[in-house]
């Protein structure tokens, strides 16, 4: 097992390293330079400028300090928020994010594990379809539309919640931008586990542990559920991407200030160290969590542990 | 090629497949006709027929945006428009993810793992960032959605066609083949692609509401299709911003673009059940 | 009143009955054995009894065990039944154990559910039982996984939780079709020497096995009960016709009259054959063939016998081409053969054909019958006009016995013996000169089985055909061959006349391969347990003679130095002590 995890361990980084020359390198292809569109500066202030943030050095020398830089956790400074660096920028809006995260991804594990196990045991039967015809609708409708139109009716129509992050306290705000997120992958995982367990429930070693005069709790619990939690598993890491990518639309609408909305802020900003530095710390996030459900299916299907 | 012949009639059978797909097609239909029947066009404005509900006769059926051009011409414009770039892009990433991942599939050995490992790389990304970063850095322009799309639709379907590819190099049907003396070329043409055949079309139905989610997303962020075209993703955008006023702005679009995913997804689900029933038969 | 008695049962899905008005019984402590071809339905009984048909399946009439009704009983009923009165070992291990949790688990969950054993003491009892059923490091294989286990520990580890929880009745469902014909002995002494006064319900379409092991037997055929009675009556005098068919067409290791040997010079000579596998990115070399000399004349059929691992199958490969050689030099025709299939001259490749083991796979499903059978022709003939080619496929069809109405057919369409015949249609439809079979009638029934044998013996007498016929199943191998080499652990074991071989075997293992296969003669049946233990690992050989570690007859001299075949009595064998045995 322990040499399971460092082969693990080492296929990531170079996975990371990919990554960040990846970014690196689109946002150094852009046309221009991040000072662009503020007034035209003399050209000495325009070199001092360039000196002070290292843009007259070759390319590979500025990535080299920048690769130096992340190993601290250092990534630059903001070239838009000019009193902050990357690293602070992010440190304040990432908590909220991940608070909103977090919530969505257990709330879509919870309801959605425990449905699909409903409708799996009631295969075809008008529950199982009801359910079943729901998780369509989840997956089928996006994020950025799920989000405005709950605002529309529990917001704006009903008065039952608020619309706006700023505008209001306590967990009430979190409810809206949570079940918007988590809704889409409730709807995944619940398809996901349903099928997963029947797949399960009809192979060989069920049928033996029926015939071993076991009943059907304690097959699901001892014998099925393992297994059939492997591709919920596997869907973690894609779970993850698909609610930070939802984050972006959800705090747009709802005026959080988490990391999604910096990063789009940076974007159309043209700041380029922030953009990158989100980037590259999702990535990471995104890196260490596939590390992590890599892991945790070596731990249950004890074939991989082998490779 | 009666092998086509009897998957169009497994197809017609299956409820799913032929309810989804009839929508689809009345959709597309009225997108096309619509436009063309309706006196008003997309662009033109109207500054004294602001934010109108709708009305249903022939003059403003979904009503007015805020600008006083004619939602419903513009909605359908803007199926129109969702449907055509996420179809071609779909192709694309189709012949990319195809021709890869058969590469991989079929060559096997270290090509394999090197084609793969890359794959994953690609897959651990957070390619939305990368996506729009693409958009921002360069300026949005058409043929850049597509790419971007592409770029982020191939990984599926190259890891689909791999697998397949793998199990049925495994196949002794393939080392039968290879025995009687058939040359490489003709082996993969007449023996490997029409079996990969099934497995691609029900994954290009599921590519497609991937890649009108992808494109609906950047148009709602502002980095997709550009003013004054449009599309479902666009108007979405634009009817949140009068979500107090004009709720109808948001509804009908955002209505419209559910329907056309679900039936997408709906079709994929029953397309799969087609060629998977037949295969294990 | 019998301990299982089971009454007009009928099993029915849709509209097809798989089970029709089957009635028989079983005692305490009984031995009977349910005998009948695929589809007769036998498994379908079995299920029935444990109440473990899916719910698609209508089953009527009755089926009492203890006194207990099985038929429309709730689950609640069946579980209490279930490990404690009626145990089930299936036929495949490896998917009937749990891949995902270790042996010992798996045991003690039936102790604890069934209100058995708790804790400790039931951990102690499933180590007992380990012991029992023969596992040689109960602790260790207490803990291991189904995959970390050997083919035969596993069916063992799958007979301790049948046995467990102490049943009256053990259904064993074809407990030895996965197995090699050495550890088939095992398990089968295994059974008898374990159960004590557990009735068995032994379930195999293999005729020998009944012969060996069951006091009484049933025989179905298409879901209905032919014949039953003492094992001994019903093979000395069989009432029914296919009750007599079936034990005509069983094929006999013992009395089998083989060819005799015919003369010539070879068509194809293997010399000092050897291939060996690299695992990607490991040191380990896997030897999977060493040093193998053959030849093959015209009109000959030459076996190659051996168990799992034994190299045969890769043998067979590399030198059709489909895998590489890593030594030796391989004859056709006077010409060298060497390096992949793609690189040889077409018409060696038109020559040299193989015919698979899995009838179905081996045919593209996408493909008609008629596409598959001319494919050779495309490339071998290439000026034929469609006309012709036409002509050819039917003739061919006609050739291994099928009309053109097969012409159309799909794969999926065709039955395992059908789709074999379309297979050597393939292989012969140019002609070759030399047909490899791997296994090729392995997973047919006995009296499909019967008839591609007829087929290929026929072919060769018309056509001169040379083959090279790859099988583990000792009882057909006589029957057909003229000549017969025997393998272990990629090794030249013994190569002989077929006669010679059978009535005087010159090397221990194949001594020991011919007491274990089963012969059906009650009076004589054979399958006796021959040797301890299963086959090594290839990756790990043991020292000196890879088969020192199981033989009776073992040497220091066998430990330490590997021997070389040499002749002795017109046989060639590779064995230090030939003269002896």
């Amino acid at each position: 097992m322990l040499r399971y995890t460092l082969r693990r361990l080492l296929g990531a980084i170079p996975t990371l390293l990919l990554v960040i020359v990846l970014a690196f390198l689109l946002v150094h292809a852009a046309p221009g330079g991040p000072f662009d569109d503020q007034r035209v500066l003399p050209a000495e202030i325009e070199a001092n400028i360039a000196a002070a943030y290292h843009l007259d050095e070759p390319l590979h020398q500025q990535f080299l300090r920048y690769l130096g830089g992340v190993v601290r956790g250092d990534f630059g400074p903001s070239y838009s928020y000019r009193d902050y660096t990357v690293s602070e920028l992010i440190g304040r809006s990432f908590p909220i994010s991940l608070q909103l995260g977090v919530l969505a991804i257990l709330l879509a594990t919870t309801i959605g594990v425990m449905t699909g196990i409903v409708a799996a045991l009631r295969q075809n039967s008008p529950l199982d379809k009801v359910v079943m015809g729901f998780a369509m609708t989840g997956i089928s409708i996006p994020v950025f539309v799920i989000a405005p139109v709950l605002v529309l009716f529990f917001a704006v129509k009903l008065q039952w919640l608020p619309a706006s992050w700023t505008g209001s306290q306590g967990s009430s705000r979190l409810l809206l931008p949570v079940v918007s997120l988590a809704l889409p992958q409730i709807a995944y995982v619940a398809r996901l586990t349903r099928a997963s367990l029947i797949d399960v429930l009809s192979s060989d070693f069920i049928r033996t542990a029926r015939a071993q005069g076991l009943g059907t709790a304690t097959i699901i619990r001892y014998h099925a559920l393992k297994p059939a939690m492997l591709p919920v598993l596997s869907y973690m890491g894609p779970a993850v991407a698909a609610v930070l990518t939802g984050s972006v639309v959800v705090e747009e609408i709802f005026g959080i200030p988490g990391l999604g909305q910096l990063f789009v802020r940076g974007s159309l900003n043209r700041d380029y160290t922030l953009v990158l530095g989100v980037v590259v710390f999702y990535a990471s996030l995104i890196v260490a969590l596939n590390l992590i459900v890599d892991l945790l299916y070596g731990a249950i299907d004890p074939r991989i542990r082998r490779r | 090629m009666s092998t086509l012949a009897k998957a169009v009639a497994h197809m017609r059978s299956s409820k799913t497949v032929m309810m989804s797909g009839g929508t689809l097609c009345a959709i597309a239909l009225v997108a096309l006709i619509g436009p063309w029947v309706s006196p008003n066009d997309y662009m033109t404005t109207d500054f004294d027929r602001l934010l109108h509900s709708p009305t249903f006769n022939s003059m403003s059926l979904f009503g007015t945006d805020d600008l006083g051009r004619d939602l419903f011409v513009r909605t359908m414009l803007g199926v129109q428009v969702t449907l055509v770039v996420a179809i071609v892009a779909s192709v694309v990433s189709l012949v990319i993810g195809v021709l890869y991942g058969a590469t991989a599939g079929y060559v096997g050995g270290r090509v394999d793992a090197v084609m793969m490992r890359f794959v994953d790389t690609l897959y651990a990304m957070p390619f939305i960032f990368f996506v729009i970063l693409l958009l921002v850095v360069f300026e949005q322009n058409f043929l850049l959605i597509f790419v971007a799309i592409g770029a982020v639709n191939w990984l599926d379907m190259a890891r689909i066609v791999r697998g397949q590819t793998l199990s049925l190099r495994e196949r002794e049907f393939v080392d039968a083949a290879r025995l009687i003396g058939v040359s490489t070329p003709r082996i993969i043409i007449r023996h490997i692609a029409p079996n990969l055949l099934g497995v691609v079309i029900v994954y290009v139905t599921l590519t497609i509401p991937q890649a009108i989610l992808i494109e609906s997303f950047l148009s709602f962020l502002g980095l997709g299709i550009q003013e004054p075209q449009t599309s479902l993703g666009n108007l979405v955008s634009g009817g949140v911003l009068q979500i107090e006023n004009a709720s109808w702005m948001l509804l009908i679009p955002a209505t419209l673009l559910a329907v056309i995913l679900l039936c997408f997804n709906f079709l994929g689900d029953g397309m799969r059940d087609v060629f998977d029933a037949r295969r294990s038969r | 009143m019998s301990l299982l008695e089971i009454n007009g049962l009928s099993i029915r899905y849709a509209d097809i009955d798989v089970v029709s008005g089957l009635s028989f019984a079983v005692d305490t402590s009984e031995s009977v054995g349910l005998v009948g071809e695929s589809g007769s339905g036998k498994t379908q009984t079995a299920l029935a009894i444990l109440g473990l048909l899916p719910r698609t399946a209508t089953v009527s009439g009755s089926i009492t065990l203890d006194g207990q009704e099985i038929v429309g009983a709730d689950d609640g009923a069946m579980n209490a039944l279930r490990a404690e009165r009626v145990g089930i070992v299936f036929q495949d291990p490896m998917q009937a154990l749990n891949p995902y949790i270790p042996i010992g688990d798996q045991l003690r969950r039936i102790l604890i559910q069934h209100g058995i054993a708790n804790g400790s003491d039931a951990d102690q009892r499933v180590m007992h039982m380990l012991h029992r059923v023969g596992l040689p490091d109960p602790a260790r294989q207490f803990r291991a996984y189904a995959h970390q286990l050997s083919g035969g520990m596993r069916q063992r580890a799958m007979i301790a939780s049948a046995l467990v929880a102490s049943p009256d009745l053990l259904i064993a469902d074809e407990p030895t079709t996965a197995l090699d014909v050495t550890v088939q002995a095992q398990i089968l002494d295994l059974l008898e020497r374990i159960r004590d006064d557990t009735a068995l319900l032994l379930i195999t379409h293999d005729l020998a096995i009944v012969a060996g092991h069951c006091e009484r037997m049933l025989v179905l055929q298409d879901g209905k009960l032919i014949e039953e009675g003492k094992t001994r009556k019903l093979f000395s005098a069989p009432v029914a016709a296919h009750t007599r068919a079936m034990i005509e067409a069983a094929p006999r290791v013992d009395t089998a009259a083989s060819p005799q040997p015919v003369g010539g010079e070879p068509l194809l000579d293997i010399d000092n054959v050897s291939v060996s596998f690299q695992e990607r990115g490991r040191q380990l070399q896997l030897h999977a063939v060493q040093d193998i000399d053959l030849e093959l004349r015209a009109g000959e059929t030459v076996a190659v016998v051996g168990e799992s691992v034994s190299g045969k199958s890769t043998l067979a490969r590399s030198v059709v081409g489909l895998i590489s050689m890593r030594t030796g030099r391989v004859v056709f025709c006077g010409k060298d053969i060497e390096g992949p299939v793609q690189s040889r001259a077409i018409e060696t490749r038109r020559d040299l054909q193989l015919v698979f083991q899995d009838p179905a796979g081996s045919l593209d499903p996408q493909m008609r019958v008629e596409r598959i059978v001319a494919e050779p022709l495309a490339v071998h003939a290439p000026d034929l006009d469609a006309e012709a080619r036409k002509a050819r496929v039917v003739s061919m069809l006609e050739r291994v016995g099928l009309s053109d109405e097969f012409m159309p057919r799909f794969p999926h369409e065709l039955s395992g013996g059908q789709a074999q015949r379309i297979a050597i249609a393939r292989a012969l439809i140019v002609n070759p000169k030399v047909l490899v079979c791997d296994e090729a009638v392995a997973a047919l029934d006995g009296s499909v089985r019967r008839q591609i044998l007829a087929l290929l013996r026929k072919e060769q007498q018309q056509t001169g055909l040379a083959i090279i016929f790859i099988s583990h199943d000792l009882a057909v191998v006589r029957s057909i061959s003229h000549r017969v080499l025997v393998v272990y652990l990629g090794r030249l074991v013994e190569l002989a006349d077929c006669e010679h071989m059978f009535i005087q075997p010159r090397h221990p293992y194949t001594r020991a391969l011919l007491d274990a296969v089963p012969v059906p003669d009650p009076l004589a049946p054979g399958g006796r347990l021959s040797v301890k233990g299963e086959v090594p690992s290839i990756l790990e050989p043991p020292s000196g003679c890879a088969f020192h570690p199981r033989c009776g007859f073992v040497h220091a001299r066998c430990k330490t130095e590997l021997p070389r075949p040499r002749t002795v009595g017109g046989t060639r064998v590779a064995c230090h002590r030939a003269e002896e045995i």
